[in-house]
């Protein structure tokens, strides 16, 4: 009547062995007797030098390979919201951007220290913008985005539903801050051509910006956010609204701007004709030009493969450490004296 | 028509038997005048018109009717009172009011995300308490149909539902059954309107109560006489008190006094008599014990309570960081407008609402402090407690469903009636038992005896077969496993050769020994009964030691068949012809027993014209009165009186007296005139006269019965002792009945010393004499102090020297004042430090008293375990009531939290399933917090990134169901199919309980463990994965990942982190936790693919991310991964190193069994070795201090010629042997004296005297202890 079924350690095969008086009630009985046949792995130090040794032996190659992947990425970055303002107005960039009357224009030129291959990437990236900000976030009627006028309620997008009592299209802070700074890339004398389509997610195209919905009233307020768009074009072709409307997680982000479809070599020199126009200044954010290639993994980011090589080192540490613990002081089996009760004993 | 007819002639036969003959005491007629004098008065107007519950007179009083109810709520109160139940908690009023600010547009998600789990939540508990108050109802109504004969007019009595009866019915109860109401006693099958009550239910007192109807009604014993009948009762008004009563009766035009002698309380039981007629006073809730039935307290477990406390601390968490994002809020808001000029001018500050106005900074941060309270909402597990109640309840069916807690006999299953206090059950500290028909059974064997100081009798007691067994020795059982005893008859378990078949004859003292059956046979105050058919007797006895007397002579050949009036009949077996000899013996008065005389004769005149007189006493009493040429086998049987009792057996001496014509003539005189004095000493006088007689009496012999034990009380006793637990038995019984007993269980050992504390002093017994009231108090109040202190001061001293362990045992009386407030401190320091408490002849009100004394001044959990209505104020009270549900009875099952058949279920129960429910739920609640900490303060730590505006880091309904759908099911598996170690090293390692009676697993540190390993998690996954994802590319494509992608795969990751850390900190899989734990994982994929795929409106940011962005990126792919493994490693290192080499006890049972040595014994007494503490009682202990005793003593003998050692050795051996009562071992004192007259010889140094003079001194003391027994 032993009701533990005199189980062995048969941890390897995970099973413990059922009496045969008890099988015949069938699994409900031993369900209800508590008794199921059960796995009961114990942390011998055997399973954890060979647990961590084989998170060692998997994490170090998938960081090696991650890595490499990251390092297969070239990428170009270019700050360019200080020096795209005119000298007379470093002192006062808020001005100078607020200013319409004064042309944005800017060149930069970028080196390219690796050959890249198509397709190179296109980004502008923002720093201390709050894209993830509660009111930003909110701020968009996603019905509006897909129905257009026909859908009245958009109070979500206050401030900037309206405009002189006209319903905008698309409402909202989002839309409203538009990023618009534009990039024409040349090489030589040759422009490099720039491909602005497919770059958001097919899922937005299709499902959340109505192919039907044109932007109407958009930047017709007082105060003037972002980008304007072509009342002309759907929103659904809109892309780098589409891209844009997508919030960043975090306050540093990247957005995808086009692609260049053509290799560029090794000190290759390209020359970026820029229109600086999105104000950065009032919050002290930078603005970024990034030209990248991708791997299979995606971006550069080291993080990823190092933090892989690290963990797997850590384990590989441990199980080391483990086994020389190990061998140098063998487990004194049912030392009691490491019980709670026992220890406070000795301590009265 | 046959079986009715003969019943008839019983019935005529036994109506001849006026039984107010064989009471001389007990029917002592009570004065009333003074409370007679209130009828009609105020609490005194209940008026009762027999027989015409329809009138109108009776109509206008509306009494309540006879249905009970046990309801906590009806149809219409259900749904506002157990709304209002539940949101008392503080944790689902927090849900409520966050759900209801959902509505509002300070809510970082929607409303119906934020209400909808608190209303499947709130429903799932609601039901379940539906479900429960059901099944009280349905109990109910099994009450209220029981079915009872009531007069329906012209005579005739028909069955009727106990529901139906009102007050002034006429009831008809048969024997055996219970009374349906309060009920007036009219008249019985007796001629003087006796019947027989057992009050098990009400107070636990096993003896059967007399009660005795007006002698006007006592000539009504047919139903036809009761057509006409017609009498009014007026009486007082219901009230809870059970003793007392206070009524007239007018039949007749006659007024006749009421006493609670004539009150027949529901619940209580017709016992030996055919049947009574009664009048219904007081119906239903009316009724006294109903009235005295309080509420069952809501218990709530420790567990519960410190859970309680860290939903607090995790309340105190959450305002924290709402308070301290709120005001980082509130700064970054202030900023957004700097004289006009907007900073984040995407925002939009100029043209804001309240809740991001820059102008009013301050409103807004208050606004969203409570915006981030509903965000950080999370921390607190919502399904903490719908999820804990879920897994008690399952747990408890698997308390029900334990086939080895399971009693075949009686069909009986354990039942825990409340699931809340499962895992208490795991953390007892102190046990409170009763002792009748919880540790006993509450039969009598007749095992043993000694005649003619010849030890008769090879039964094998419970107690002795526990210690063979624990020696390794099986001792051959011939009663059991003889072939020829194939039908063991109950109360009879005695087995000798010598004696039995009538082989006594060819004893050498066969007439002490004819002498010996005989005064069994005649000396009592049984009923025979017999069954026509087969001639065999039966006998209907008040106690059941008694009853084992009769049906002993009758075995051995001293049939009793028949009493009368006046004489008593026996056969005898003649052995040598085989002839049966009627004998008839004329009885002349009957001395009966009381709790002061312990003992009780008869004077019967036999055939040849001897008066005898026939005693039997307890060997305190009877010794004393011995004749000096009756002292032949005193030696003797005093030795097997000691056996006896050391195998807690109850001892009785036997002797006789003849007496000659004039000192009966004398006796019987003086007895008559005592008996007839209408004074208030009347039973002083009587009690004085009988004492004269009961002297000079010649010794035959001694009886041994055993107390049954129920089947494996030792056994259980023991294993519940090296778990460490204390065992303290409340009992109504006499003193030397709780201490056999504890010597049964082994609660009591030799070499223990015995605390005995009473007043029985004579000094007090003076002063009882004087009756000065406050004098008495004064002087007990005293005297128990001064008991008290001296033990204490008695234990102190000991303390040290010597494993010396202690055993205090306390009367009712002294309990009395020990539990007065100034003193019950002393007392429980006291009664701490010795080993086994043992209180005694203690009321209902102080075993409550005594429970509620150790659950409030040491805070430990107490568990009370009893089976009758006495237990019933104790199982309350107790943090933990466990009722038997034995074969009599259901008060205390009622008012029980958990019922079990047998008390050696308790093992199982405590140390299987308590140790597990335990472990389970408190390992449950960690992780809870663990799992909502990991998730809640991502939550948190991408608010940093988001200027702590309150936006989610996921979508809303990723939020809501997260505590529902991925986590939950993982820890409710946890909950209730967990197990450290299987059920077989649960009970081979009882120590292993000291882990919940210490609470280790549910300590601060533990707790605080856990939430520590859940921010680590949450820092791990949050910044991995923001790392991970940053700005750059997220996929091949080159698309960056955005506020979806990053929250799918944070959240991915928290649902693999919890799920596995799950995984990884149990160590019992079967099936169901696989299941569960990849269940929950894969629900989240299946859900983020059926959410995707719903309509962007719905699903939001969610819109195809799995399908279209997560899945074919690689990088999501490998983010879970590292991110995942990286957030285990800290406790998968944690527990490794402490497993390695700071193993909890679980963990080296663990061990012991992985590696297999469980048949290796010196390893598994090592492991074991925590488990033996040296003041534990139980056999193990028992065992071990024989052997130690033993061997002190053998080193002694052996021992060097260091006198001055040899002399502390002998002083404690001393003290050892001369322990009050039969506690001697003659073994280990044959070789104590030995080394007493050696050291005696050996010192030359020391004068000789001074020892011999300590010899005496120890031999002497010795005398008193053994005689107050």
């Amino acid at each position: 009547m032993d009701p533990d079924g005199g189980s062995s350690s048969t941890v390897s095969t995970g099973v413990q062995e059922i009496p045969g008086h008890s099988t015949q009630h069938g699994a409900f009985y031993q369900f209800t007797q508590q008794n199921l046949p059960a796995c009961k792995p114990v942390l011998t130090p055997a399973a954890v030098i060979a647990t961590f040794l084989l998170m060692g032996i998997i994490f170090i190659p998938v960081g090696l390979v991650t890595l490499r992947a990251s390092n297969s990425v070239v990428e170009i970055v270019d700050r360019y919201d200080m020096d795209c303002v005119p000298e007379e107005f470093r002192s006062n960039k808020v001005t100078y951007i607020k200013d319409v009357s004064i042309p944005k224009n800017c060149s930069r030129f970028l080196k390219v220290l690796k050959p890249m291959k198509a397709p190179i990437y296109i980004y502008y990236q923002l720093d201390n913008y709050y894209q993830n900000h509660r009111r930003y976030v909110k701020s968009r009627s996603d019905l509006q985005l897909l129905h257009g006028l026909g859908y009245n309620d958009t109070s979500s997008c206050k401030p900037l539903e309206s405009s002189h009592d006209l319903p905008v299209v698309p409402c909202g802070l989002i839309a409203w801050s538009l990023f618009n700074d534009t990039y024409k890339f040349s090489r030589g004398p040759s422009e490099l051509k720039v491909n602005r389509k497919n770059i958001a997610w097919k899922s937005d195209r299709d499902h959340k910006f109505g192919k039907n919905v044109y932007p109407f009233n958009f930047q017709n307020g007082t105060l003037i956010g972002g980008g304007k768009l072509d009342p002309s074009i759907p929103l659904g072709d809109q892309e780098d609204l589409i891209v844009w409307m997508r919030t960043a997680a975090l306050p540093s982000f990247r957005k995808l701007y086009g692609r260049i479809e053509e290799d560029l070599d090794a000190d290759d020199v390209i020359v970026v004709h820029l229109k600086n126009n999105y104000n950065t200044y009032s919050f002290g954010g930078k603005k970024k030009l990034v030209l990248s290639t991708s791997s299979w993994l995606g971006g550069k980011n080291d993080f990823l493969g190092v933090a892989n090589l690290f963990v797997g080192a850590f384990c590989i540490l441990i199980s080391i450490i483990f086994l020389l613990l190990h061998v140098k002081n063998p487990r004194p089996y049912g030392d009691t004296a490491y019980l709670s009760w026992n220890r406070k004993n000795i301590a009265s | 028509m046959v079986n009715l007819g003969r019943r008839r002639m019983r019935g005529e036969r036994r109506r001849k038997l006026h039984l107010s003959k064989i009471y001389s005491f007990a029917c002592g007629k009570q004065s009333l005048k003074e409370d007679h004098s209130q009828i009609g008065g105020r609490g005194y107007s209940r008026v009762v018109f027999c027989n015409e519950p329809e009138s109108f007179e009776a109509g206008i009083r509306s009494y309540a009717d006879n249905s009970v109810s046990s309801t906590k709520y009806n149809l219409a109160t259900f749904l506002p009172k157990s709304l209002f139940e539940q949101f008392r908690r503080v944790a689902n009023f927090f849900f409520l009011v966050t759900g209801i600010l959902a509505f509002t547009k300070l809510a970082p998600y929607t409303a119906v995300s934020a209400i909808l789990p608190l209303i499947i939540i709130i429903g799932a508990t609601m039901i379940k308490e539906g479900i429960e108050d059901w099944r009280r109802k349905q109990q109910d109504i099994e009450v209220n149909s029981r079915r009872v004969k009531v007069h329906t007019g012209q005579g005739t009595f028909e069955y009727t539902e106990w529901k139906n009866l009102k007050v002034g019915h006429i009831v008809k109860i048969m024997k055996d059954e219970f009374f349906p109401a309060d009920l007036l006693l009219l008249s019985s099958s007796y001629e003087d309107a006796f019947c027989y009550v057992e009050t098990m239910n009400l107070d636990g007192e096993t003896n059967l109560k007399l009660k005795q109807g007006l002698e006007v009604t006592s000539s009504l014993h047919e139903d036809f006489q009761f057509s006409d009948f017609q009498a009014t009762i007026k009486c007082e008004d219901p009230n809870a008190n059970l003793y007392s009563f206070v009524g007239s009766m007018e039949y007749k035009e006659q007024q006749y006094p009421l006493s609670p002698l004539q009150l027949l309380l529901r619940d209580s039981k017709l016992r030996n008599t055919d049947y009574i007629f009664g009048a219904v006073i007081f119906t239903g809730h009316d009724t006294k014990v109903i009235q005295n039935s309080t509420d069952a307290p809501s218990k709530r477990t420790k567990v519960e309570k410190k859970m309680d406390r860290v939903v607090y601390f995790m309340f105190c968490i959450v305002f924290l960081m709402a308070f301290v994002g709120s005001i980082f809020f509130g700064i970054t808001t202030k900023d957004d407008l700097d004289n006009g000029l907007m900073k984040r001018w995407y925002l939009r500050p100029d043209d804001s609402t309240i809740f991001f106005d820059p102008k009013r900074a301050p409103a807004a941060a208050i606004f969203h402090f409570f915006t981030a309270l509903m965000l950080y909402g999370f921390f607190i597990p919502i399904s903490l407690y719908v999820s804990i109640e879920i897994v008690k309840v399952l747990q408890s069916i698997f308390i029900n469903q334990d086939i080895h807690m399971y009693y075949e006999d009686a069909d009986k299953p354990s039942y825990a009636r409340t699931s809340n206090l499962n895992e208490e059950l795991g953390q007892v500290d102190t046990i409170l038992s009763d002792k009748t028909g919880t540790l006993t059974c509450n039969t009598m064997e007749f095992i043993k005896c000694s005649i003619a100081g010849v030890a008769y009798g090879r039964g094998v007691t419970e107690v002795e077969r526990s210690l063979d067994s624990k020696n390794g020795s099986t001792l051959i059982d011939d009663t059991r496993d003889s072939p020829v005893r194939n039908v063991p008859i109950k109360g009879f378990n005695f087995t000798d050769e010598r004696i039995m078949n009538g082989k006594w004859v060819n004893e050498p003292y066969a007439n002490v020994i004819k002498n010996f059956f005989h005064l069994l046979a005649i000396c009592h105050t049984a009923l025979p009964e017999v069954d026509e058919d087969t001639g065999n007797v039966s006998y209907e006895t008040e106690s059941p030691d008694e009853l084992a007397f009769v049906i002993a002579a009758r075995e051995i050949g001293f049939k009793f068949y028949k009493r009368t009036q006046t004489s008593l009949s026996i056969y005898e077996l003649n052995p040598v012809s085989g002839d049966k000899i009627e004998r008839t013996y004329k009885l002349l008065n009957v001395l009966e027993f009381n709790s002061t005389r312990k003992r009780m004769s008869v004077i019967v005149k036999d055939e040849e014209g001897r008066i005898l007189l026939l005693c039997k006493g307890a060997d305190s009493v009877m010794f004393e009165r011995l004749a000096k040429d009756g002292r032949e086998f005193e030696e003797k049987t005093l030795e097997h009186v000691h056996e006896y009792s050391d195998a807690g057996l109850r001892t009785l001496i036997l002797a006789y007296r003849e007496l000659d014509e004039n000192q009966y003539k004398e006796f019987d005189n003086n007895f008559s005139q005592a008996k007839n004095s209408v004074s208030e000493d009347r039973e002083t006088l009587i009690e004085e006269v009988s004492e004269k007689i009961e002297r000079n009496l010649i010794l035959l012999g001694a009886t041994a019965v055993e107390d049954k034990l129920q089947n494996g009380v030792p056994d259980c006793i023991d294993k519940l002792s090296q778990a460490g637990i204390k065992i303290w038995v409340l009992t109504g019984d006499k003193m030397e009945t709780a201490i056999n007993i504890g010597f049964a269980c082994s609660l009591l050992r030799q070499g223990m010393k015995q605390i005995i504390i009473q007043l029985e002093s004579p000094e007090i017994q003076a002063l009882e004499k004087a009756g000065d009231k406050v004098a008495i108090v004064k002087a007990c109040r005293e005297n128990i102090r001064h008991q008290i202190s001296e033990a204490a001061q008695q234990i102190t001293a000991s303390r040290g020297t010597s494993q010396q362990a202690f055993a205090l045992i306390i009367d009712g009386k002294s309990l009395a004042y020990a539990l007065e407030d100034n003193m019950k401190k002393m007392f429980l320091d006291l009664a701490t430090r010795c080993a086994s408490v043992i209180c005694c002849r203690s009321s209902p009100k102080q075993k409550a008293l005594v429970t509620r004394l150790v659950k409030s001044a040491t805070g430990k959990t107490t568990l009370a375990i009893g089976d009758g209505a006495n237990d019933v104020g104790m199982l309350q009270e107790a943090d933990i009531g466990i009722g038997i549900s034995g074969v009599e009875g259901m008060q205390a099952v009622m008012s029980s939290d958990i019922a079990i058949a047998q008390f050696c279920y308790l093992e199982r129960l405590l140390l299987v399933h308590g140790h597990w429910c335990y472990r389970r739920i408190s390992s449950m609640i960690c992780y809870f917090f663990y799992k909502n900490i990991t998730f809640g303060f991502t939550l948190f730590l991408y608010e940093v990134y988001a200027s702590f505006s309150g936006q989610p880091a996921y979508n809303d309904w990723f939020l809501s169901v997260y505590n529902i759908f991925f986590s939950s099911l993982p820890v409710i598996a946890l909950g209730v199919f967990d197990q450290d170690v299987s059920a077989r090293y649960c009970l081979r390692f009882p120590m292993l309980y000291q882990e919940g009676v210490q609470n280790l697993l549910f300590s601060w540190r533990r707790i605080f463990s856990w939430m520590l390993n859940g921010f680590i998690s949450a820092i791990i996954i949050f910044f991995f994965c923001t790392k991970a994802m940053e700005i750059q590319a997220f996929d091949e494509k080159g698309r960056t990942a955005g506020r979806d992608i990053l929250g799918a795969t944070m959240y991915t990751c928290v649902v693999w982190v919890v799920n596995l850390q799950m995984a990884v900190a149990i160590n019992y899989f079967t099936l169901i936790q696989h299941i569960f734990i990849w269940g929950s994982v894969a629900i989240w994929y299946l859900f983020l693919l059926a959410y995707g795929a719903m309509s962007p409106t719905i699903s939001g940011n969610a819109y195809k991310v799995f399908v279209e962005t997560l899945a074919p990126s690689p990088s999501f792919w490998f983010v879970t991964l590292v991110v995942v493994i990286s957030a285990l490693i800290p406790y998968f290192s944690y527990s490794a190193i402490q497993m390695r080499f700071f193993p909890m006890y679980h963990e080296m049972v663990q061990w012991v069994r992985y590696e297999g040595k469980t048949n290796d014994p010196e390893f598994v007494a090592m492991v074991r070795q925590g488990s033996l503490r040296p003041t534990t009682v139980g056999s193990t202990a028992r065992l071990a201090a024989k052997d130690n005793d033993l061997k002190d003593i053998m080193e002694l003998l052996t021992g060097s010629s260091q006198a001055e050692s040899d002399v502390a050795y002998i002083h404690l051996v001393m003290e050892w042997c001369t322990q009050p009562n039969h506690h001697l071992d003659v073994k280990a004192c044959h070789l104590a004296k030995q080394a007493f007259d050696e050291a005696i010889a050996e010192l030359d140094t020391l004068s000789e005297e001074s020892y011999k003079e300590h010899f005496d001194h120890a031999a002497f003391e010795r005398q008193p202890d053994t005689l107050d027994l």
